[in-house]
């Protein structure tokens, strides 16, 4: 038997979990470019360096992202990933499919493309991996005659992604996919064509236990939440004491310590007005508890990845928002928050940060919003803090 | 061919029970590790069977996806947040015969409830020139090992890994349970000759988060002060000339003690666990054995319901060292400062006035 080109990947299709070199041998099977992408890898774990060459601008008509260009340094060696170029395609809201609309995708990408992918990317998108310069335009002409778009990327708008919300879960608070979905129809022109000091997410988790971590990696993470009181079954509650020590697994578990339990009668209170809506008691008695009637969602505004002043988890701009068709308010308020960004904020500074540089009560006057005690954990605790000249007596100015 | 269509509507890929229970769920039950039933307000019951997979997959693999799609759920089908598949059936007589077909095929089954779900992952050496390490290597050498928490439910709380292969992050690890981060430990080596041709030197200037890089009047080029340098390839990002990769360099550093969710203790930052692991490809033992370890002291350890950072922040950092018997070091200790942590970065509040 002829010696395998790849004895350290050969490692990796050994063990329980799915391989994906697996699925990169039978891509080669039908397709030189991924050969060589597994070839190229082979070299990488040999030298433990990678081998693509930085960057590159590539793209589509009309668009200004939505590929992300790459080209091999050692295409004397791996001709096939010479040019190897990432489409990201727009995936339908909450990442449902028909085989038909995943066999369409499929056989046009392996018309134009390596036949690998990922699914997903990290943003949403449905990652078509590696292509080169010339089929990036009839793969992408074909595609949207499918019905398919490109996603975003660069100094856009991206992709926006929601949990998957009403159409599989009892405590969305609003419908997160429509709203993702209007969302996205509505700002095409800003996620196709790059015209800001950087990128921009949007994620929509419909309740506090945020399954698309909207808080963590969105700049503007919209979180499903209530204003009245938590629905409580007592019968079912009663079933699930049983079950579950509701004294010592909910009670005593809540973080504001606003339940009571009477384990005589086997009675459950709950003091709304000190509940925080953390989702720690609906999560352990789903058949028992559900979120209250009036129903909508907090925003919080800055979340990002370290580059470059840190990592940043979103923080609270508006408590409570209805969030009903057209979405009118939150798309107004991103269109706001578009404007003085792009106004004020330096190349690739991430709204967080700008935010951060200027301080919060200049963007809150330019954003009209009224600063309240539900936006910060803590009153400043140093005294350097500004007045707006309008606040102070000035003195008179003289001659 | 048509622009600005945006992604196709998602009402057209819904499965019919999904269809007509839109929003009128009731609520839902796991059934079995990777198997979850959801009961509607009407009575129908939708049963989801979560399966994971390598994420970077092949045409055939979504094929073969669909084939299962078609033979048990009328062929419909969904992809997580974490990447996993979930198949979705409105018929509870097909349920067993899908299990036995996955199982035929050697699909785990899992992921649901205290488990550990797949790992949120990037592109590493497959496809991106900023990489201190591979991403699909090490997840799939991780999960191999892990695999058995994944087809069960035995841990005190969700756990949730993630690994990104440089520190842009694209991903999961600045909040996750687990993390998993490539790190250089070598300042970019500069080419002069290239920079002024090749990068705009006030944006690579820009790009660095200690102010490390300065002009360069006699070659129109840039500086770098080494000693404040921390090699997070920022600058690189903007300027190919300043490339920063080196294999004896390069690494994995461990964080732990991130989450997202409200539940309890509000959304939290990983933190730093263990500096530097050397990449030993293919299979990266290091790596896999101190998951391991920090796995199985947080499954002693943590009270029903602690997440990691939960159980740790109740026995203290110091003892999370002790126990785990990962050494603290100067690495450990934060000399990059932010003031915005007196926002409130959670959704947790009360509504007052
Ligand atoms: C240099 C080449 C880069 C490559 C090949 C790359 C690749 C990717 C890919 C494929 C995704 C998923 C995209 C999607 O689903 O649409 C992603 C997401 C992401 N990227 Fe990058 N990226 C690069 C640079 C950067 C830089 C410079 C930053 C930050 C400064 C960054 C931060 C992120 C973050 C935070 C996400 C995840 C966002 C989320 O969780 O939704 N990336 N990246
Ligand atoms: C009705 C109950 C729930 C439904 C329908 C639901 C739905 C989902 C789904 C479909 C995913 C992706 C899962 C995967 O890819 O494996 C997910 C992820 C997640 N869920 Fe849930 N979930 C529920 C309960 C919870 C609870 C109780 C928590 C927290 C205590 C939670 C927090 C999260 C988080 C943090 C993620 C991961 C997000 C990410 O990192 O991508 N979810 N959820
Ligand atoms: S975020 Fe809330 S509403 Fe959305 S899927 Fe998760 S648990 Fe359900
Ligand atoms: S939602 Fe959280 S804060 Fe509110 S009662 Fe339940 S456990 Fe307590
Ligand atoms: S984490 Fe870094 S190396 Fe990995 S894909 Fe993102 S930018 Fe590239
Ligand atoms: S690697 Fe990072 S810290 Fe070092 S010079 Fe470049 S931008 Fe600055």
């Amino acid at each position: 038997m002829a010696q395998s080109e790849t004895p350290l990947l050969d490692e990796l299709e050994k063990g329980p979990w799915p391989s994906f070199v697996k699925d990169l041998k039978m891509a080669g099977q039908k397709k030189a470019m991924s050969r060589d992408l597994l070839r190229q890898l082979e070299l990488s774990y040999k030298e433990r360096i990678g081998h693509w060459k930085h960057g590159g601008i590539v793209g589509v008509k009309g668009y200004g992202g939505g590929v992300i260009g790459r080209y091999s340094d050692r295409p004397d060696l791996f001709p096939g990933v010479e040019h190897c170029h990432t489409m990201r395609i727009n995936m339908p809201t909450g990442w449902f499919y028909t085989t038909k609309a995943l066999r369409t995708i499929c056989d046009i990408w392996d018309k134009y493309g390596s036949g690998m992918t990922n699914f997903h990317g990290s943003t949403g998108d449905i990652i078509l991996l590696g292509t080169t310069t010339n089929n990036l335009q009839p793969c992408f002409d074909e595609l949207s005659e499918k019905g398919f778009d490109m996603g975003g990327s660069g100094s856009a708008l991206r992709t926006p992604s929601a949990c998957v919300g009403p159409a599989r879960c009892e405590w969305a608070c609003y419908d997160s996919l429509d709203a993702i979905n209007d969302i996205t129809h509505t700002f095409q022109m800003q996620l196709h064509r790059p015209m800001w000091p950087y990128k921009f997410k949007i994620k929509c988790s419909a309740c506090p236990n945020d399954c698309v971590a909207a808080i963590a990696r969105a700049d503007l993470s919209i979180i499903g939440t209530w204003r009245d009181n938590i629905q409580m079954d007592p019968g079912a509650v009663k079933e699930y004491a049983g079950k579950l020590d509701i004294q010592e697994e909910v009670v005593e578990l809540c973080p504001t310590r606003c339940m009571s339990w009477d384990e005589k009668k086997k009675e459950l209170k709950i003091n709304n007005k000190e509940c925080s809506r953390c989702m720690h008691c609906i999560n352990l008695m789903p058949k028992a508890l559900a979120p209250g009637k009036d129903k909508g969602a907090t925003i919080l505004i800055g979340g990002k990845a370290p580059i470059l002043k840190g990592a940043m988890i979103s923080w609270v701009l508006i408590p409570f928002l209805k969030m009903e068709k057209p979405y009118q308010p939150i798309k107004d308020l991103a269109l706001k928050i578009w404007d003085w960004w792009d106004e004020n904020g330096k190349m690739r500074e991430r709204v967080g940060e700008l935010i951060e540089r200027v301080g919060m009560r200049v963007f809150l006057k330019e954003m009209g919003i009224k600063p309240i005690p539900q936006m910060i954990r803590t009153p400043r605790a140093n005294p350097y803090f500004f007045w707006w000249p309008e606040e102070v007596p000035q003195k008179p100015k003289s001659a | 061919m048509p622009t600005d269509i945006g992604p196709p509507d998602y009402h057209t890929m819904l499965p019919p029970i999904i269809a007509r229970n839109y929003g009128k769920w009731k609520y839902h039950e796991i059934l079995q590790p990777g198997v979850l039933m959801h009961v509607a307000q009407g009575g129908d019951k939708l049963y989801s069977v979560r399966v994971g997979g390598a994420r970077l997959v092949c045409t055939d693999r979504i094929r073969e996806y669909c084939d299962i799609a078609e033979k048990f759920c009328d062929g419909y089908l969904r992809f997580t947040s974490r990447h996993n598949v979930e198949f979705l059936l409105d018929k509870k007589d097909n349920l067993e015969p899908l299990l036995q077909d996955l199982k035929q095929r050697g699909y785990p089954v899992g992921g649901t409830g205290h488990s550990i779900t797949s790992i949120v992952h990037t592109q590493g050496w497959v496809h991106c020139h900023t990489p201190a390490t591979d991403a699909s290597g090490p997840v799939k050498a991780v999960m191999d090992e892990l695999y058995d928490h994944f087809i069960a439910m035995k841990l005190p709380g969700k756990l949730r890994i993630a690994l990104a292969c440089c520190l842009n992050m694209c991903g999961a690890v600045h909040f996750s349970d687990i993390s998993i981060l490539g790190i250089h430990r070598l300042p970019p080596s500069l080419d002069n000759e290239r920079v002024p041709k090749i990068c705009e030197v006030p944006t690579t200037i820009a790009a660095c988060p200690t102010l490390a890089i300065r002009p360069d009047p006699k070659t129109k080029g840039v500086q770098i002060n080494e000693e404040r340098c921390m090699y997070c390839g920022n600058c690189y990002t903007l300027c190919p000339a300043l490339p920063l990769m080196d294999p004896e360099g390069d690494g994995i550093s461990i964080w732990v003690g991130g989450k997202v969710s409200n539940a309890r203790s509000g959304p939290a930052f990983s933190k730093l666990a263990i500096p530097f692991i050397p990449n030993h490809p293919p299979r990266w033992p290091e790596v896999v054995d101190a998951v391991k370890n920090i796995v199985e002291c947080y499954a002693k350890g943590a009270r029903k319901h602690e997440r990691m950072g939960e159980w740790i922040g109740r026995i203290g950092w110091e003892r999370f060292f002790e126990v785990t018997k990962i050494p603290f070091t100067d690495k450990h200790i934060d000399d990059f400062t932010l003031s915005y942590d007196t926002f409130r970065s959670t959704a947790q509040f009360k509504y007052t006035g």
